[in-house]
């Protein structure tokens, strides 16, 4: 935002708060719902889906994201983005590797199945 | 130093000031998101590779508590953006009001997670050499439901059967792999929450001589983006951990 040295800041108002707040209590009760239910390997997904976006909502209206300088912005793209290498290259890792690590670890010695 | 009023002497204004303590929180938060990075990776290729025992695991834990958990946490985000809020507008009293609010939840939420992890002492889920994923069924208390007690004996029993294409002949020691997660997980969150809620009594004294003002308020709203932070984390950390094949 390139006027932000005049314009002092964007103050968001309580009405905006408490959406958010309501759609996160309204994702909270959908996520639990969706777990009852069997989506196959979606289930995960679902999960995944509704918790990255209340964590989005979050980060744009609590945590003033949306509102903040570019500079802001930038970081927390880049949190997202090393975020994804970590997670990201290291799971094709081992999604590519055979065998897979439960036949290179020995079942211990307690097992009482 | 060399400061005026409120505006330390390497800052032009009050506004640079606080842009440049909103970056550094941020950049903050950017290595905390990589330090849970790590965990939740762990997490999810043991997940991956001991999917059965890793059910088992999620199915002891308490829907209800974590769910109200979620929910008390949630809301004491609310309280804390509505505290930054009334020091933006010059609201004194009600950035004191909101403080302490959010101090209360997040102290309710700590307490909750204090019973869940007595829980997990009382029914042999502590990793180490007493842990015992079939302690829980076959020693119920008085007090258990004795239907639900029916229903996590019939899922251990499925798990370990060579019937079930997915069965763990070691689902004891796989579960244990589960507890270790989650207490390292929600055990690192609460330390986060314990350090928020410290921060949180710090700013409730400063606000008490009423010097977060629309022009300053720095400290309120960097605290703020903190306790949002540990907000997300749990927002992933209730799925992940609480919801794992619960649909039976």
């Amino acid at each position: 935002m390139a006027e932000h040295s005049e314009h002092s800041e964007h103050i968001v108002s309580p009405k905006v708060y408490i959406v958010i707040f309501l759609a996160l209590i309204v994702g909270t009760t959908l996520t639990v719902w969706a777990a009852f239910r069997n989506f196959g390997p979606f289930n995960i997904v679902i999960a995944l889906g509704i918790a990255t976006t209340k964590a989005t909502l979050v980060v744009l209206y609590f945590m003033h994201a949306r509102y903040s300088p570019k500079r802001t912005q930038l970081v927390i793209v880049c949190a997202v983005f090393w975020l994804a290498i970590m997670l990201g290259l290291t799971l094709s890792d081992y999604q590519t590797r055979r065998p897979s690590m439960s036949r290179l670890v020995p079942p211990a010695a307690l097992c009482r199945g | 130093m060399h400061r005026t009023g409120e505006l330390y002497g390497q800052f032009q204004t009050l506004e640079q000031q606080k842009e440049s303590a909103t970056l550094g929180m941020w950049i903050f938060l950017v290595t905390e998101v990589l330090f849970f990075g790590g965990m939740f990776l762990t997490y999810t290729i043991n997940r991956h590779e001991y999917f059965t025992a890793f059910g088992v695991g999620s199915n002891t834990l308490d829907i209800k508590l974590g769910t109200i958990n979620t929910a008390v946490l949630i809301l004491s985000s609310l309280t804390m953006a509505m505290a930054v809020w009334s020091a933006q507008v010059g609201k004194k009293a009600l950035v004191t009001g909101f403080l302490i609010a959010t101090l209360a939840l997040g102290s309710v939420f700590l307490g909750i997670k204090v019973v869940e992890y007595k829980q997990k002492f009382d029914h042999h889920l502590v990793p180490g050499r007493n842990f015992d994923v079939w302690y829980h069924s076959e020693h119920p208390l008085p007090s258990d439901d004795p239907k639900e007690i029916a229903a996590e004996r019939e899922e251990l029993e499925k798990a370990t059967s060579s019937q079930n294409p997915k069965y763990d002949p070691d689902v004891n020691s796989h579960a244990q792999l589960y507890f270790s997660l989650y207490f390292a997980m929600t055990g690192l969150h609460a330390l986060h929450m314990i350090v928020g809620a410290g921060l949180l009594i710090w700013l409730i004294k400063v606000s008490l001589s009423a010097r977060f003002t629309p022009q300053y308020n720095n400290p309120v709203e960097i605290v703020g983006l903190y306790w949002h932070f540990v907000d997300i984390v749990w927002i992933y950390l209730f799925p992940l951990l609480y919801l794992i094949d619960r649909h039976r």
